[in-house]
């Protein structure tokens, strides 16, 4: 790839970003691409070295505050006409409460995520707290002699015990990967603006 | 490393980079390089949020017939490195102590 392709290429897929946005970025990445050639790279080498523009662009997402995207996307790139924004006062009712539903679903979904991540933490705590009871019936068993109920609470405690181990590590698990999910929604939903912006 | 940890010590090696002489983008990576890598896209907003802090001023000066982009270190970006020199003094006695406990440990 030679730099005019990697530029605009790269130009290409910021197209959802405020242009002096992508003017900023097309103009620091062809001075890097110059400044490798004068350091005696060639041209295709210096584009290979920047990286992908795949990678470049994600990491332009992810420090790009998706405010503003939205805000970039939903400028009008002409004034409204009259009849326009008669159009848009009048349907209001429709499209500002199919708008509010539509956030509202996505909240929704989010917060459910989440609560199938408390409701798991909940059951390992009463996991832990059953297994602790157990042991403490033990304790009391023991002493007022009682084996053989002893040794049958003793294994339920064993197993409840480890299984209370095994679902924390589960618990861990879907934490991490839920706060990993949301990383990636939040950077799908900036890709969709910056995608659409290329029309 | 962990990120944020990252984050605030690359600041400082942007900085340190530019405290003799002012510089440019792919030269400041070149000087960085030795000691710590960092790509073109983690650099780009770093120089930017430096800039909007006051830490360093950037200028566009002809080279070679075309633009580059130059960056000057602040007095404010100077205290910065300062301050991350007292800083560090905390975080190497810290080190120590954690250090000294795996120690005790073996």
């Amino acid at each position: 790839m030679n730099k005019l392709q990697f530029i605009s290429e790269l130009r290409g897929r910021l197209a959802g970003l405020p242009c002096e946005d992508i003017e900023n970025y097309i103009q620091y990445y062809s001075e890097m691409i110059d400044d490798r050639v004068e350091d005696g790279m060639s041209e295709a080498q210096a584009v290979a070295d920047i990286g992908s523009v795949d990678e470049i662009v994600t990491e332009i997402l992810r420090t790009t505050p998706l405010a503003k995207l939205v805000k970039e996307k939903v400028k009008p790139k002409r004034k409204l006409r009259t009849w326009e924004i008669v159009l848009l006062a009048v349907g209001s009712p429709l499209w500002l409460t199919l708008g509010f539903a539509a956030l509202c679903i996505i909240l929704a979904v989010y917060v459910v995520i989440w609560a199938v991540v408390v409701a798991l933490i909940c059951v390992n705590i009463a996991l832990f707290a059953t297994a602790a009871a157990l042991f403490a019936c033990v304790a009391g068993l023991a002493v007022s002699s009682h084996i053989p109920e002893m040794l049958m609470c003793l294994g339920a405690a064993l197993i409840i015990g480890g299984l209370s181990i095994l679902m924390f590590l589960l618990v861990k698990a879907a934490i991490k990967g839920t706060v990993w999910l949301s990383k990636k929604i939040v950077l799908g939903i900036k890709s969709c603006f910056v995608r659409k912006g290329e029309v | 490393m962990d990120i944020q940890l990252k984050r605030g010590l690359l600041d400082v090696c942007v900085l340190a980079s530019i405290k003799n002489a002012d510089s440019y983008g792919y030269q400041m990576i070149k000087d960085m390089k030795p000691y710590v890598e960092v790509s073109e896209s983690t650099l780009y907003p770093i120089l930017r949020r430096l800039e909007a802090s006051n830490l360093l001023t950037v200028r566009t000066a002809e080279h070679n017939g075309r633009l580059r982009k130059y960056y000057s270190i602040t007095q404010a970006g100077r205290q910065r490195i300062e301050d991350f020199k007292s800083e560090w003094n905390e975080m190497v006695s810290i080190y120590n102590f954690v250090t000294r406990e795996e120690d005790a440990d073996e």
